[in-house]
């Protein structure tokens, strides 16, 4: 036999295979081009894209203020935190601050948030090792926490809470009671869960050594989040660079040492029960008192918030018997003033005052009429928060007209998606999900 | 000789009946054990309800079935018949039509050797409550087991898609390992009660240890019986051996079959499991035997005796291997529900590592107090 036909005979064909977007583990919305030699990963190459929406142009096309309900549509398993940190960039601009009791309320709203996305995270990854059972169990203790989100905002997914200078409503008073239910009931969840998967033989060799990733390779890759930790890195935008009063909180940052997907997973179980420590001590220490303050620092009073108006209730307006159309949004002024700032260029005016006298209507359609809008002075501003999966930025620059010149988003799962080849190649097959599934992959943050 | 025929034509029908319904309602057990498990409510759409006015009472009699979803099966059979049966253009053709038919059928067929009853006297005959009483039971319904492969390979190969592939490949090497362990663990029991005569076996187990404790086969060979039920777990591709199916992985070697073809696939594997079930229930829980029931009725050890008809002895040794054979399908349905998957090569490795040596172990120890009990 020659050598030619004996290296033809040994030629070894890898088998391409397209993993997604039509595939159970790959949220539709991504595509993983696998080269395997029988069940092992020699090459990986991800095609992202599949959920553009175009979320950075839609914002230069509309005002400030339409751009809220598109991060809501950003990491969608924790909207509060996009909501968080677009609104903290426009504040930003125009340099003003919340009243601290809206603080406060955007904290505990932000870590319910990042509770219900690490829950969603571990819950699907597990179910896609096939752990069906721990995967409803985090979605039981995360219903929970969304019925105490909708108590507050009235949706459960696209909330559009958090704007420019402050929060759209005050804490319903049975919040507080429900989210210590529901903090007590995620305990207990997350209990049953360390029963059944940290310690689980199957469970631990699926993750243990899988998906490593090195401190230097995610440095050099800009991951951050619960993915860095793993590897022994405690950034974390909380505590390296505190926004919000996240100073005044007591709470650690979980950190791992192998940078595996196991590591990972102890991280997230661990951050969780570290943000109920947060909203805990949050809800010890929020003060009473106004969640919003307009541009110029000024506070608004809490009872002017509350949607009296939605339900009809117009008898105690000032200046005018009005009849309002019961499903109009906004408030008495009485709420209004505490949930948001002073501010006329950026905060719209209690209700009594659209329909009550000609200064709150005016100011309402600069704020609301083409062309108008909020007009943060020119400049350009970076502000990031600790998302779910990361650190999320929001970098808005403005031209000093009503429509954001520039709004790019830094969303956190993309360098971790970039260096996903890095990890899954010499895995197996099975492996790829498992690592998928810790990167925790949200497709509209992704691809925007 | 036509007599026989029919009896032994009516105890397979009987059978097969037995174990198709019992396989439906597996459907139905699985939905509503996992819903337990996971603090849902369960399948409970299904409802059948006539409309006139005088069939109140029917559903009224109906509202208990409706309420607890046991309707659930019949819809699905609905659902699989109605659905389009589409065939991959750049698939075999033959054998992806084949491929679900062997796999049922050898699903079906090993269940003519279990007994699920002692024998019964019905006008002068003596009926064996067993479809087919072969003197080497056990080889068949391994034999058998082993044929079951071929539907889950070709089924794999056929369809002419990489995942399916992977699936079948996945499937081959799973089966065949855990095979091998499934046969060493049996071979305890065959070497104790010196039978390959499944009823042999059964009748074998009836014996007590110091007069009072059922001398069933996990009693003897307890090893053997893990082994083996970790083993038969495997042999069922259900989690957390599925890596054939993997359904968020690979989907599985059916990924191109729909609607029955995909339910004969889907029903194998609820056969499967009946079959591990019954075997388990056979080798090693003493099959249809009651504690302390002979044929004249119950005699306790400590001397009290209830005498017994023998058609109602005959019933209670049915419905104890009924019972028993539910129990293991609740076991197997708990872990399935509680359990992550392995991954391919762990599960090799599970399989060769440990378990192989561990039934070869348990199997040579067997063997040396066999004969030394012998000697």
């Amino acid at each position: 036999m020659t050598t030619a036909a004996a290296s033809q005979k040994i030629r070894r064909h890898t088998m391409m295979l397209n993993m997604g977007p039509s595939h159970p583990a790959m949220h539709g919305i991504i595509r993983i081009i696998l080269g395997l030699d029988g069940e092992r990963v020699e090459s990986a190459d991800i095609a992202i894209g599949y959920l553009h929406r175009a979320f950075e142009k839609s914002a230069e096309q509309s005002g400030y203020l339409q751009v809220i309900p598109y991060t809501d549509r950003l990491n969608y398993v924790s909207p509060l935190i996009n909501n968080m940190g677009y609104s903290m960039a426009v504040e930003k601009l125009f340099g003003m601050k919340p009243t601290e009791r809206c603080e406060y309320i955007r904290v505990i709203m932000s870590e319910l948030s990042r509770i219900s996305d690490h829950l969603t995270c571990i819950g699907a990854s597990a179910m896609e090792l096939g752990a069906f059972t721990a995967f409803l169990y985090m979605m039981k203790a995360r219903e929970y926490l969304y019925q105490g989100i909708e108590m507050v905002t009235g949706a459960r997914l696209t909330i559009s809470y958090i704007r420019p200078g402050g929060v759209k409503a005050d804490l319903p008073p049975e919040f507080e009671p429900h989210i210590q239910k529901a903090i007590a009931e995620t305990r207990n969840v997350l209990k049953e869960c360390h029963q059944l998967l940290t310690r689980n033989r199957i469970f631990v060799d699926r993750l243990k050594e899988v998906g490593v990733i090195s401190k230097e390779d995610a440095l050099a890759y800009g991951i951050t989040g619960p993915f860095l930790r793993s590897t022994g890195i405690d950034y974390d935008v909380r505590k390296n660079c505190p926004y919000s009063v996240y100073d005044r909180f007591n709470f650690d940052i979980p950190v791992g040492s192998t940078g595996d997907n196991y590591d990972r997973y102890l991280c997230r179980m661990e951050e969780m029960e570290q943000s109920m420590r947060i909203v805990e001590q949050a809800f010890r220490d929020i003060p009473e008192g106004n969640l919003m303050v307009d541009t110029e620092g000024r506070e608004i009073p809490a009872a002017m918030m509350v949607d009296l108006a939605k339900m009809g209730e117009t008898e105690g307006f000032v200046e005018l018997d009005v009849n309002l159309d019961p499903t109009l949004s906004g408030g008495t002024r009485q709420y209004f003033n505490s949930v948001e700032a002073d501010e006329k260029r950026a905060v719209l005016p209690p209700k009594e005052d659209t329909y009550g006298n000609i200064e709150g209507l005016m100011q309402h359609f600069k704020l609301i009429m083409f062309g108008h809008g909020i007009q943060p002075p020119a400049g350009e501003v970076y502000q990031a928060v600790e998302g779910g999966n990361g650190e999320l930025g929001f970098f808005v620059v403005s031209d000093g007209t009503g429509r954001p010149y520039r709004v790019r988003v830094r969303p956190p799962c993309f360098p971790i998606m970039a260096a996903l080849p890095l990890m899954l190649k010499g895995g197996y097959l099975a492996d790829v999900v498992a690592t998928f599934g810790s990167v925790n992959m949200i497709g509209g943050e992704l691809d925007r | 000789m036509i007599l026989t025929i029919g009896i032994q034509a009516i105890l397979a029908v009987i059978m097969i009946s037995f174990v198709f319904s019992l396989a439906a309602l597996h459907t139905w057990i699985e939905r509503k054990q996992s819903a337990l498990m996971q603090d849902r409510i369960g399948a409970n759409r299904a409802w059948i309800r006539l409309p006139w006015w005088w069939a109140r009472p029917i559903n009224w009699l109906l509202q208990p079935f409706n309420v607890l979803g046991l309707f659930h099966p019949i819809a699905d059979a609905i659902k699989m018949f109605m659905k389009e049966d589409y065939i991959p253009p750049a698939s075999n053709k033959f054998l992806h039509t084949l491929a679900p038919c062997l796999s049922l059928f050898f699903a079906l067929v090993g269940f003519a050797a279990i007994p699920f009853g002692n024998t019964i006297a019905i006008g002068g005959h003596v009926i064996n409550l067993q479809v087919a009483n072969i003197n080497v039971a056990l080889l068949y319904i391994f034999a058998m087991a082993s044929m079951g492969v071929y539907g889950v390979v070709l089924g794999g190969f056929s369809s002419n898609n990489n995942y399916a592939v992977l699936g079948g490949l996945r499937a081959s090497a799973q089966m065949l390992s855990y095979e091998i362990v499934i046969g060493l663990t049996i071979m305890g029991i065959v070497m104790i009660y010196g039978s390959l005569n499944l009823q042999e076996l059964v009748r074998a187990q009836g014996s007590y240890l110091f007069g009072w404790i059922p001398l069933w086969g996990v009693l003897l060979q307890p090893v053997g019986f893990l082994l083996f039920l970790a083993a038969g777990i495997a042999e069922t591709k259900r989690i957390p051996y599925d890596a054939p199916e993997g359904e968020s992985e690979i989907v599985g070697y059916f990924v191109e079959y729909s609607g029955m073809k995909f339910g004969m696939f889907f029903f194998t594997d609820y056969l499967e499991t009946i079959m591990i079930a019954c075997l388990a229930t056979t080798l090693f829980f003493g099959g249809w035997q009651v504690p302390y029931l002979a044929a004249s009725g119950f005699l306790f050890p400590w001397g009290a005796a209830l005498a017994l008809p023998p058609l109602a002895v005959s019933l209670l040794q049915i419905l104890s291997f009924i019972l028993k054979v539910l129990f293991f399908c609740w076991l197997f349905m708990t872990i399935r529900w509680t359990l992550p998957r392995f991954r391919y090569d762990q599960l090799l490795r599970l399989g060769w590592h440990y378990m192989f040596p561990l039934a070869l172990a348990n199997l040579f120890i067997t063997a040396v107090i066999v004969l030394w009990v012998l000697s």
